[in-house]
């Protein structure tokens, strides 16, 4: 089980308390994390990254194992520590005033 | 009885405030998606249990929810487990908060650009929903004005949006450009007397009309005047702030443009000024009275530079003649020290006789008149900063 942190809007947008679990298919990327994210929070979708392009947001950065991932390629392998469910993925809203 | 709704957009979430007919008494409830921005939220003329809301964030983007109890729960459109997989495509759904312009060679337009402030051209791109105006007759139907300039239509009570991109193509595109505060439709008005009759407003573009249901439009800002562009008539480009009208003569618009108050008696064809002896023309709501299609409502802004009332005096001011001649409202409202901005999707009025007028400020507060203007209360006076106010009368 992957473990997702998510910020607070997005845990009340999903309706969710503290980190979710979910399962995934094959290698264990920022995309596949996000696919797997949106599929089981639909309303999710669009918030993360764009609905058309797919291009993450841009006050949105991930985090892996304390590493800011955000620039990493979508389709590169994330850490063992996440892939085996140790240490979750964050998704942070950037800190930019407001 | 009669009671009284209150829709209340903020910086920081939605409110709802609520009252019997005497509009005395009142309850706040909120505040609904805390922490987000509410441009906008408005209930059906149809069904005003359903209340649709843009929630929106500069980090996650645009959400649409929407009530079918009056405000009491909410949902994502198309989000809930029911409609949660398309049967076809074994995709989910979910794309209440899906805006793409229309490209399409068959419905859409090409996606081209616009000017941005340094003059250059710019492409298209989703912001945000600043306006949204559900149908007069349908429920499930609702138009969403967006930044960056296009107007939206929902067919299926806000599962999916798509774009009536003849507005955005019809051609004077190229030369729209963004105010200070985006390039978003603002104004969306529907004609109670013509279905296929649409007139929207775009800052910093001016006023549009379709005759034929979105399909077609034209440009309708002849009379306009705005020195602060390169050609002071030009036929787009002017920063309109906000229109309205009465929908028992809806040929007659009101407009509180960027300076000026402006009048059209033809559907926007021809406008002509009625500023008269207001402190300021400047400004950004308009409303006009539920029962006197000649008695308009604005909240004079002292200039473009300084967003705040003339001399710190918060003043409605009321014309009964439909224009040039201007009376202050002051009973009740601050007249020392008062340096909110009211912007322009804070004012309403409700169908009640005495008819009730209500506008929202950045400084947090809420007022309501129940007497068409002549006395003020503030029915709340802490929130976040106001973005919009609208208000439903229930049977």
């Amino acid at each position: 089980m992957i473990r997702v942190a998510l910020p607070f809007h997005l845990r009340t947008l999903a309706r969710v308390d503290g980190e979710v679990t979910l399962v995934v298919d094959g290698p264990v990327t920022q995309g596949s994390i996000l696919d797997a994210l949106e599929a089981r929070y639909p309303m999710l979708r669009g918030t993360i990254r764009d609905h058309a392009t797919r291009r993450r947001r841009a006050l949105v950065r991930f985090f892996a194992c304390k590493e800011d991932v955000t620039h990493a390629a979508p389709d590169a392998l994330l850490p063992a520590a996440i892939a085996s469910g140790i240490e979750p993925f964050r998704i942070v809203g950037a800190i930019a005033g407001g | 009885m009669t009671a009284i709704r209150v829709l209340v957009g903020t910086r920081k979430g939605a409110f709802i405030l609520t009252a019997d007919a005497k509009r005395a008494k009142w309850s706040v409830d909120g505040p609904h998606f805390a922490g987000w921005e509410i441009y906008h939220m408005k209930g059906s003329p149809a069904d005003p249990d359903r209340i649709y809301v843009s929630q929106t964030s500069s980090w996650f983007g645009q959400i649409i929810q929407r009530s079918s109890d009056g405000g009491k729960t909410w949902e994502t459109p198309g989000s809930p487990p029911a409609d949660l997989v398309d049967a076809a495509t074994g995709m989910p759904k979910a794309e209440s908060n899906k805006f793409v312009y229309d490209t399409s060679a068959k419905t859409g337009k090409p996606l081209t650009t616009h000017q941005w402030y340094d003059g250059t051209q710019h492409p298209w791109e989703f912001k945000r929903v600043w306006h949204l105006e559900p149908s007069l007759d349908d429920a499930d139907t609702a138009y969403a004005g967006v930044e960056d300039a296009a107007l939206f239509r929902t067919t299926d009570g806000g599962k999916s949006w798509h774009e009536l991109a003849g507005l955005r193509g019809h051609g004077t595109g190229p030369k729209w450009q963004p105010g200070a505060g985006g390039m978003g439709v603002h104004t969306i008005l529907l004609d109670r007397k013509d279905p296929k009759r649409i007139f929207v407003a775009i800052s910093a573009a001016g006023t549009f009309r379709t005759d034929d249901g979105g399909k077609t439009w034209q440009p309708i800002n002849k009379g306009l005047k705005s020195q602060y562009i390169p050609d002071p008539t030009a036929e787009v480009g002017h920063c309109v702030h906000r229109i309205a009208m009465h929908p028992s003569r809806p040929k007659t618009l009101f407009m509180q443009k960027h300076w000026d108050v402006m009048r059209s008696d033809d559907g926007g064809a021809n406008w002509r000024e009625i500023s008269g002896d207001l402190p300021s023309d400047f400004g950004f709501p308009i409303d006009v009275h539920a029962h006197e299609p000649e008695t308009i409502y604005v909240v004079p802004i002292k200039s473009d530079s300084e967003h705040y009332p003339p001399e710190g005096k918060l003043r409605v001011y009321r014309s009964r003649a439909g224009g040039n001649e201007w009376e202050p409202l002051t009973k009740g409202l601050p007249q020392k020290d008062c340096y909110v901005n009211v912007l322009r999707d804070s004012m309403a009025v409700d169908s009640l006789d005495p008819c009730g007028v209500y506008f929202g400020t950045t400084g947090g507060q809420v007022y309501a008149s129940a007497d068409g203007g002549d006395s003020w209360t503030a029915i709340v006076r802490d929130l976040p900063a106001v973005l919009s106010v609208e208000v439903q009368a229930l049977e």
